[in-house]
Order: C-alpha cells, then sequence, then structure tokens
C-alpha cells in the first residue's frame, strides 16, 4: 500500500460497491509474458513479469524505451492479450474487468474528439454506459472542476494548449468514476514547465480521490515525484528489475523536489535502470523493438 | 493557439461579391471579343461598328451577343407559344432537378450503406471492391441505353444512371472517412467497452463528415451530368438533356436557345453545389477549419 497519504475528501471519485475486498490489490500479474510476431520469429516483448497493485496506489513503470512498459499497461487494461500468465484486475481477468469498466485510460495524445465541445468530450463514456442526461451534466461539470477547466466546457478541444487538452483527458477517464487509472506517458510530449505543473496536478487529484493510478513514463524525476512505488523495467526481454519504495512526505510540492532524499530516491532508480541495462544489453538481441510492433501492430 | 472557428457573414458577403465580379468579368471578356473579331454591329439597319478582325469563332451563329441571348428567354419558346423560353427552361430544370436530386440522395445513401458495410467486413471489401472500381471504368455513354433498354424510357432509368454516377466518390470516400479516426481513439473506446455501433456512430460516422462532403461537392454536379446524359440519349420527352438535345439540332437557326439552355444547366448545377457547400457549413460549425475540400 501506498505512503502515509491524506484522507480522501471533496469530489468522490471511486464508485461504491467495488468488487472484492478492500485488501485486495487492485492489479495482480502473476508471471505475465508478452511475444509478439510469428511462429517462426517471435520477439519476446515481455517475461515473467510479477507485480501486484494495491488499492490506492500510485505505481510507475518506467525503462528505456523498447522494455514493454506501454505493452504491459495495455495488458493490464485488456487492449491486448497475455501469451503466458493472468493478468487480474480487481480479482477479475483484465477482460472481464474491461467489460465491467472497471478503469479509465489516458494515452500520450489526449484523443479528443474535434467535434465535441470540451464538456461533451468528458460526458462520452456517460453516454455509453447509459447514465442519463441530468447526471451526465453533473458529472461533467464536477470533473472540469476537479481539473479546473470549468470556464472552457464550451470550448473545442482544438481552441486549448496542449496541457488543457491532456487535463480534459484526465477529466473523461476519471468521468465514469472508474477504480483504477492507467496513464501511458501522459505529459511526454508537454513540454517541462508545464509537465511539472501537470505532475502536481495530477497527485492533487489522486490525493483528493484515492483512485489507484498505473503510470507510464521515461523521466525518472516524474516516477520519483509521483509515485507510491516505481518499478523499474528493463529491455528485451522486458522485466521488472527492481522495484523502488519511494517514501517521500506527502503532500509532495516544490519542496519535495528540492528535498535531498528526492535527489537520493532520483540516483537509486537511475541506477536501478542502468544494472537493468547492462544485464538486458547482454542478452541484446538485433531485433526490432517490441514497443513499436506493438504500437503500430495495435487495432485497426 | 486558438483556431478561427466561426465563418464571419463578412467573408460569406465577399464570397457573393466575387462571385459576381467572376460573371461580370466573363461578360465583358465575352463581349470584347465580339467586339474586336465578331460580326458588324447594326442598329436600325445601320452600321455602327465594324470589328477590326473576323474570327470564325466570334460569328454570331457560334457565340451570340450576350443580350441576344438574355432578349430571347423573354420571347416565347417557340413562335405562337405561350411559354417563354426562360419559362420553358426553367421547368425542364427542374424536372431535371427532381430526377438528379433523387439519384444523388439514392447514390449518397448507398455509398454510404457500402462503405459502412467495407469497413466492417474485410471479407466483403475484398470481394466487392474491384468490381466497385471496375463500374466506374465503363463510360455512362455506353451503359445509358443498356440502362434504358432494360428499363424503358421513363424516369426511373434516369435516376439509375445519375446514381451510378454518384454512389462511387461517396462509397470511397466515406470508406476514408470511417478509417480516418486515430488508432487510440478506437482503443479508448475498446477501453469503454462500447459496441460497434457505439464506435459507429460516436467516432467513425462523425469524423468521416468532411470525407462526405468533399464527395458530396463532387456528386452533386455528377447527378445533373447523369440526369441529363439519362435524357438526351434516352430519348426523354422533358428535362434539360431533351432541352439541349432539341436545341443543339436548331443551332444554326437559333443558337441563342441552347446557349440560355447551358446557362440555365450552368446555374443549376452551381446552385445545387452551393446547397451542398452550405450544409457542410452547417453541418461542420465549431470544427477547424483544416483541410476541407
Amino acid at each position: 500500500m501506498g505512503a502515509a497519504r491524506p484522507p480522501a475528501g471533496g469530489i468522490r471519485v471511486n464508485a461504491t460497491g467495488e468488487s472484492g475486498a478492500a485488501d485486495q490489490p487492485v492489479v495482480r500479474l502473476t508471471g505475465v509474458g508478452k511475444t509478439f510476431g510469428a511462429m517462426d520469429a517471435p520477439v519476446v516483448a515481455l517475461a515473467d513479469i510479477n507485480l501486484e497493485i494495491g488499492r490506492g496506489e500510485f505505481v510507475s513503470l518506467i525503462g528505456p524505451s523498447g522494455c514493454g512498459k506501454s505493452t504491459l499497461l495495455r495488458l493490464i487494461g485488456d487492449l491486448t492479450d497475455a501469451t503466458d500468465g493472468s493478468v487480474e484486475v480487481n480479482g477479475k481477468p483484465a477482460r472481464r474487468a474491461r467489460l465491467d469498466r472497471d478503469y479509465g485510460m489516458v494515452f500520450q495524445s489526449p484523443v479528443l474528439f474535434d467535434w465535441r465541445t470540451v464538456e461533451d468530450n468528458v460526458r462520452l463514456p456517460l453516454e455509453l454506459f447509459g447514465h442519463d442526461r441530468a447526471s451526465q451534466d453533473r458529472r461533467a461539470s464536477e470533473m472540469l472542476e476537479l481539473v479546473g477547466l470549468t470556464e472552457f466546457a464550451k470550448r473545442h478541444p482544438y481552441e486549448l494548449s496542449g496541457g488543457m487538452q491532456q487535463r480534459v483527458a484526465i477529466a473523461r477517464a476519471l468521468a465514469f468514476s472508474p477504480s483504477l487509472l492507467l496513464m501511458d506517458e501522459p505529459f511526454g510530449a508537454l513540454d517541462e514547465m508545464t509537465r511539472e505543473r501537470m505532475n502536481s496536478e495530477v497527485l492533487s487529484i489522486w490525493e483528493r480521490t484515492g483512485i489507484t493510478v498505473v503510470f507510464v513514463t521515461h523521466s525518472i524525476p516524474e516516477a520519483v515525484f509521483l509515485s507510491s512505488r516505481v518499478a523499474v523495467m528493463s529491455a528485451r526481454p522486458g522485466r521488472v528489475t527492481r522495484i523502488v519504495e519511494v517514501d517521500l512526505p506527502r503532500p509532495r510540492g516544490l519542496e519535495t523536489r528540492e528535498s535531498p532524499r528526492y535527489f537520493n530516491l532520483i540516483i537509486e532508480v537511475r541506477e536501478a535502470l542502468r544494472a537493468g541495462d547492462r544485464a538486458g544489453a547482454a542478452s541484446e538481441a538485433t531485433l526490432a523493438s517490441p514497443e513499436r510492433t506493438a504500437a503500430e501492430g495495435g487495432i485497426g | 493557439m486558438t483556431v478561427q472557428t466561426a465563418r464571419p457573414r463578412r467573408t460569406i458577403l465577399r464570397r457573393i461579391v466575387s462571385f459576381l465580379v467572376f460573371i461580370v468579368a466573363v461578360l465583358v471578356v465575352w463581349e470584347a471579343f465580339k467586339l474586336l473579331a465578331g460580326d458588324p454591329i447594326f442598329v436600325d439597319g445601320e452600321k455602327i461598328w465594324d470589328p477590326p478582325l473576323t474570327v470564325w469563332l466570334a460569328t454570331d451563329v457560334n457565340l451570340p451577343h450576350t443580350w441576344v441571348i438574355w432578349n430571347r428567354t423573354l420571347a416565347p419558346v417557340t413562335s405562337g407559344a405561350k411559354e417563354s423560353l426562360g419559362g420553358y427552361l426553367i421547368g425542364q430544370a427542374v424536372f431535371t432537378m427532381r430526377e438528379s436530386l433523387t439519384g444523388f440522395a439514392i447514390g449518397g445513401v448507398l455509398g454510404i450503406a457500402l462503405a459502412t458495410l467495407f469497413v466492417h467486413f474485410r471479407l466483403i471489401e475484398r470481394a466487392f471492391v474491384p468490381y466497385v472500381v471496375a463500374s466506374q471504368t465503363i463510360p455512362i455513354i455506353a451503359l445509358a441505353p443498356l440502362i434504358m433498354f432494360f428499363t424503358g424510357h421513363n424516369v426511373s432509368s434516369v435516376i439509375i444512371i445519375a446514381t451510378y454516377l454518384c454512389f462511387f466518390p461517396v462509397t470511397i470516400a466515406m470508406l476514408r472517412g470511417l478509417r480516418s479516426p486515430d488508432p487510440r481513439a478506437l482503443e479508448l473506446m475498446r477501453s469503454y467497452a462500447a459496441s460497434r455501433r457505439a464506435v459507429l456512430w460516436k467516432v467513425r460516422f462523425p469524423a468521416s463528415l468532411p470525407y462526405l462532403f468533399t464527395a458530396l461537392k463532387i456528386t452533386a454536379t455528377a447527378s445533373i451530368v447523369g440526369a441529363i446524359v439519362g435524357e438526351g440519349p434516352g430519348g426523354m420527352q422533358e428535362g434539360l438533356g431533351r432541352a439541349l438535345m432539341f436545341f443543339s439540332q436548331q443551332y444554326a437557326i437559333s443558337p441563342e436557345k441552347l446557349w440560355a439552355s447551358i446557362f440555365v444547366t450552368a446555374g443549376l448545377g452551381i446552385l445545387f453545389y452551393l446547397a451542398v457547400v452550405g450544409a457542410e457549413q452547417w453541418v461542420l460549425r465549431g470544427r477547424p477549419q483544416a483541410a476541407f475540400g
């Protein structure tokens, strides 16, 4: 479970009556492996991943490009199938959890629909889930308030900056009160200043809502600043080589980024990445990056 | 960062003005050519202008004066008839428009339906798209008599020809439009466990609309061509196609009749095209202005 955190207050995001006991892990990966490609030329993207993520945790997946961190996230979301092992979300197979709409997803690009206003983009999952109009309205305005975009409700996505668009995507992911939030390098395309501001906002949302977050990133400072635990991955085949517990006090803010402990943890993660890289280099194959394969061979 | 969305009223006004300027320019060039190289101009039997050059194309038979054409539209269609040529042509235009509108609508619906089918069933797409493409390599002129032979010389065969010209651009553009959403958008819908129907209505159809309108702008005019081709060689007793056929036979005697028919036909095409543009502006309001054909 995560380090000490303030009690969730204000806006409720998690649905009541969730399946499973409170101490049951939200995500449980057991011996998970993923192999891409044809039988005669397989590419092992992930091998023997074992990871449990408890309720209310903020776990980052970090690793070099091609280590399969995005693939791992997509496995949790049942956007692709595991070839080995089992992926459980809220004690159910990942597919069941997806069909039960247990998680919200935020991609690197905001994936907003230009023909819908900001408000209507946030409303989209609620429309699909058959919520009535009044509760859609209420929920959309709550979520826009949560991400601080109330005054942009009637605007169109292309009128917003990249950071604001990503906030809309977060509001949309949270709109239907999922118990899990999956974020795939959500701030990778933003400039450094915006990224730091977005990090603080995500933390504040996490603290207020009590949602469980799995966060893919390739930024070490971002992973350390946000997470309760950082899962360090290595490439070829992708595996979790180390888990770094982040014991920085919460709430975290500017002073966190300037504390010695923060820098020590950054060094720790960096060394864990290097160690994994050395181990991986030994078995380095000449095969193409599996992560690229995943992106290009995705659903069409 | 902000993108201009609302098309200001001034822009529409500017478009109308530039269109009128274009019309005036055409008339000026037309008459200037006549003054330079046409037949001598007589007023009350007296020659008031003798052009310095003589070009066969600019003679009164080949290129009548614009005012002569205009005056002819106000005169009776045939000597002794009650109806003026203009009134007659407008009546025929309405008849042709009904046919082409029907073909446009059926072709559009057929194109959308085919594209929707193809996008959901790869196998059907692989099996049928080559034939859809091949169907367009047969010239309509060659096909028209055949269709007439099968369905008879009536409105339905004209509508079939107009439909035939319309469904193809819509099918191809819609197929592209329905495939245009970002793969991430489809993954997002998958994460919501959205049904295929929901993906179609919430993502694919809205994303395809700019593509659809590009195709409809083409088929708006193609449907008129189809209707006229159907009416002319099809031996219809009504419609602009019939008027164009008939008046081209009388060209040596009164070229103004054919010219007036051509202008009315062109006007119908422009009207139809503008109606589609208007619908596009309304349907796609609030979207970024990028790259809409």
